[in-house]
């Protein structure tokens, strides 16, 4: 391991520290290990998509925010990050792959396209997927750069810092995807 | 030795006399009107006959032209390009406008089949004996044809854009 | 979702009903799409397989339908650079460009050397990205991922000089009526200089890793090979052609842009299958690299566009203080400039084929029709044919091959 103080590490959530043991939140805790570990299931279907790959590539490493693996496999990722035009043929699929994925999950929509049909104002594009699922956060661009998709991340990881334990199970919540439609 | 276009319009001429018609020089592309019913021949002609040899299918689409007479109101336009002797040319084909048919080039050229299908999807131009005439790009449900003229850009239900703001009114949209 | 499994009336499902092999396993279908990792782009293909090997598939596309050609009846030619930049978006300049030339030649206008050059020069770097984009992807479909993360560098690059030159990374919306929108910058210049050093080394180094690699080279010779008759029956062009053994070229049949200039080879494979797709788009690479190098050493001093006030907007200061700009201004945007009534077809060299331009004019500063010939869509109905046979592991190789850009493939 290298010597170096040059990387950062996530500081600890506020609590009370004593020798060998740390009290704290459960819900900072719980925060702080899944925003650091978002594993994102990129749902690429034009332009964007290709931003993205320079995203994931070296030179803007989105590993380093913790989105290490991408996920292909709904039931097995985190974020719904859906990049490119969403045409209306596409839109059943892109919400059963939402109701695909499991509990705790966020959705980031990425470009214009995505949060509101973009430059194509046409007969065949859905005008902004927050039609058919619910959205978390939304990176405008056409196409953003790759630092406005790390900064979309970087948004929902505060997201989901300071999101309650408990939220998936409550009222509002069910209200929300129930006003999607969404089982 | 380069293929003049008095050639092409010469041997098509003598092989189909009335049906083919209207030739001029577009820009760098000659250009020809041919009757809708004998299309398969005159291609099949153009890709085998020993001189004109138009190997190669370029493009195909339609247009549409709400302006014009009736029996013209659908177009097919075929692009072909031969590779020997590096010529295009331009077939046009006019349709009826409240029954557009035509016959379908796949047993000539493979690549008509999916060119062929977005054709239909966008104009409801059929063409007869296609394999599999349905919709490509739009969704199967659709019951209108998108790309005519009278159809608009824009999706009328939608609810986030407000037409005022366009400058679009119940008059001019 | 009932409407997206298979109906039962469906050919396949029929198929599975009459056949079950003697061992009492039968017939199954796969759905490859749309949303898979390996598919770049969304399209579907419904397979219908024996165990691994896949008998036949169907192939549905226009999930990502833009309506591009309705588009653009409804708007004015300058704004329809940002729909050709989004067909084929790895490669953007090329279609920008390609648009440009075909008003171009639907105006009559002359365009001077120097502009025809630097055309070039951005072209051949645009279809450099693209083939990077093909055969580092093609490496990772097969499992080798270290190729991608390190041309992909590369491509950061060329973005770098986009930038320089237009201001955007990816849809670059470059060029205007008679040429570019402003000169090209000197650090455009030293930047094409010092990737034209540093890229060879790497890209000799990703050539390394793979062509005579011998897992790669068992999972790519032979699979998906297509005749050279066939293809030129599905009207397969570019590299997919080239690989097929027919030297067909845009930019030799019928040179555009000063490409007759410029020396440089056409490379052509023999069996068409996806060993040689990978090794046609890497010489390729190759070629275009001499090109550049050509153009820029022979660039002439000049204009950086031509002289026709009545499509090429002013410069801004003249605007604000110049009566006769200020005209011109605003009959350019407002649409009230000379557009003669004319149908013209002018194809290019785009990184996958022949992208064609058919546009027809009416008079009125919008296009009457305008059809994109995309290869993508084209060439993409060979798939389930070419696939016929084949292992699925193999038919995800071969899709990587064809280098089929979803939103070229719908529009």
């Amino acid at each position: 391991m290298s010597d170096t103080s040059k990387y950062n590490t996530v500081d600890a959530p506020e609590g009370y520290a004593g020798e060998g043991f740390f009290a704290t939140k459960l819900d900072s805790v719980v925060g702080l290990a899944r925003a650091n570990s978002l594993w994102p299931l990129p749902f690429a279907t034009s332009c964007c998509g290709i931003e993205f790959m320079a995203t994931m590539a070296a030179h803007y490493d989105v590993a380093r925010f913790g989105s290490e693996r991408m996920s292909f496999s709904p039931r097995q990722a985190d974020m719904l990050l859906v990049m490119g035009t969403i045409a209306k043929k596409m839109a059943p699929i892109l919400r059963q792959v939402y109701e695909q994925m499991s509990e705790p999950k966020w959705v980031i929509a990425v470009g214009a396209c995505a949060s509101s049909g973009g430059v194509f104002d046409t007969y065949s594009v859905l005008q902004g997927i927050d039609k058919v699922i619910p959205v978390d956060v939304y990176v405008p661009g056409c196409p953003p750069r790759p630092e406005q998709i790390l900064d979309g991340i970087m948004r929902l990881q505060e997201i989901v810092k300071s999101e309650s334990v408990r939220r998936r199970g409550s009222d509002e919540y069910k209200d929300l995807l129930g006003s999607y439609n969404i089982k | 030795m380069a293929l003049e276009t008095s050639v092409i319009q010469n041997k098509l001429i003598e092989n189909f006399g009335l049906k083919v018609s209207d030739f001029f020089q577009q820009h760098d592309i000659f250009t020809f009107e041919v009757a809708s019913d004998s299309i398969v021949e005159v291609m099949k002609f153009l890709r085998d006959d020993a001189t004109l040899r138009f190997n190669f299918l370029t493009d195909l689409c339609g247009i549409h032209y709400p302006d014009y007479e009736k029996e013209r109101q659908f177009a097919v336009v075929y692009h072909m390009h031969n590779w020997m002797d590096n010529v295009r040319i331009r077939i046009k084909c006019y349709l009826d406008g409240d029954k557009p048919e035509i016959d379908t080039v796949s047993g000539l050229f493979l690549s008509s089949n999916w060119q062929e299908r977005e054709t239909y999807d966008f104009y409801g131009i059929i063409f007869k004996g296609h394999p599999q005439l349905k919709r490509i790009l739009n969704m199967d449900e659709m019951t209108s044809f998108p790309l005519r003229k009278e159809f608009p850009l824009e999706d009328s239900g939608r609810t986030d854009k407000d037409d005022r703001f366009f400058g679009r009114t119940s008059q001019n949209c | 979702m009932s409407d997206l499994l298979l109906s039962p009336e469906h050919r396949y499902a029929k198929e599975i009903e009459k056949r079950r092999n003697e061992d009492g396993s039968e017939l199954s279908i796969l759905n490859l799409g749309p949303t898979h990792p390996a598919t770049h782009g969304i399209f579907q293909n419904i397979l219908l397989m024996d165990g691994e090997r896949i008998l036949d598939g169907e192939g549905t596309v226009g999930y990502i339908h833009r309506a591009f050609e309705k588009i653009a009846e409804n708007r004015p030619f300058y704004q329809i650079t940002v729909l050709t930049d989004r067909m084929n978006y790895c490669s953007a300049p090329i279609n920008n460009m390609g648009w440009w030339m075909t008003l171009e030649k639907a105006l009559g206008i002359e365009v001077p050397k120097r502009v025809q050059y630097l055309r070039v020069i951005i072209m051949e770097l645009a279809r450099i990205a693209d083939h990077i984009i093909c055969s580092s992807v093609m490496g990772v479909d097969t499992g080798a991922l270290t190729g991608f993360l390190y041309v992909f560098q590369f491509r950061e690059k060329i973005y770098e000089i986009y930038e320089e030159i237009c201001g955007a990374r990816l849809t670059t919306n470059m060029g205007r009526i008679g040429g570019f929108e402003r000169e090209w910058s000197p650090e455009a210049f030293k930047k094409i200089d010092a990737f034209l050093e540093e890229f060879p080394p790497i890209w000799t180094e990703f050539e390394n890793l793979l062509t005579r690699n011998r897992i790669f080279m068992d999972r790519t010779i032979g699979v998906g090979a297509i005749s050279a008759e066939k293809a030129v029956s599905y009207g397969f062009t570019g590299p997919n052609l080239r690989a097929a053994g027919v030297d067909y070229d845009v930019r030799v049949m019928q040179p555009y842009s000063s490409y007759e200039d410029f020396e440089f080879n056409i490379p052509v494979g023999k069996h068409g299958d996806t060993y040689d797709r990978f090794c046609v788009r890497n010489a390729e690479v190759w070629e275009s690299l001499s090109i550049i190098r050509q153009a820029l050493a022979k660039l002439p001093e000049g204009p950086f566009h031509a002289d026709v006030p009545d499509y090429y907007l002013p410069p801004k200061d003249e605007v604000y203080h110049n009566m006769e700009a200020l005209i011109y201004h605003f009959k350019i945007v407002m649409g009230e400039v000379p557009v003669p009534l004319t149908e013209v077809y002018h194809p290019v060299e785009g990184g996958n084929g022949e992208v064609g331009f058919y546009l027809i004019t009416d008079g009125s500063r919008t296009p009457y029709r305008l059809h994109f010939r995309r290869p993508c869509f084209i060439y993409y109905q060979a798939y389930n044919d070419m696939v016929r046979g084949q292992m699925l592991s193999d038919a995800i190789a071969t899709l990587s091959s064809l280098n089929v850009i979803a939103g070229e493939l719908d529009a």
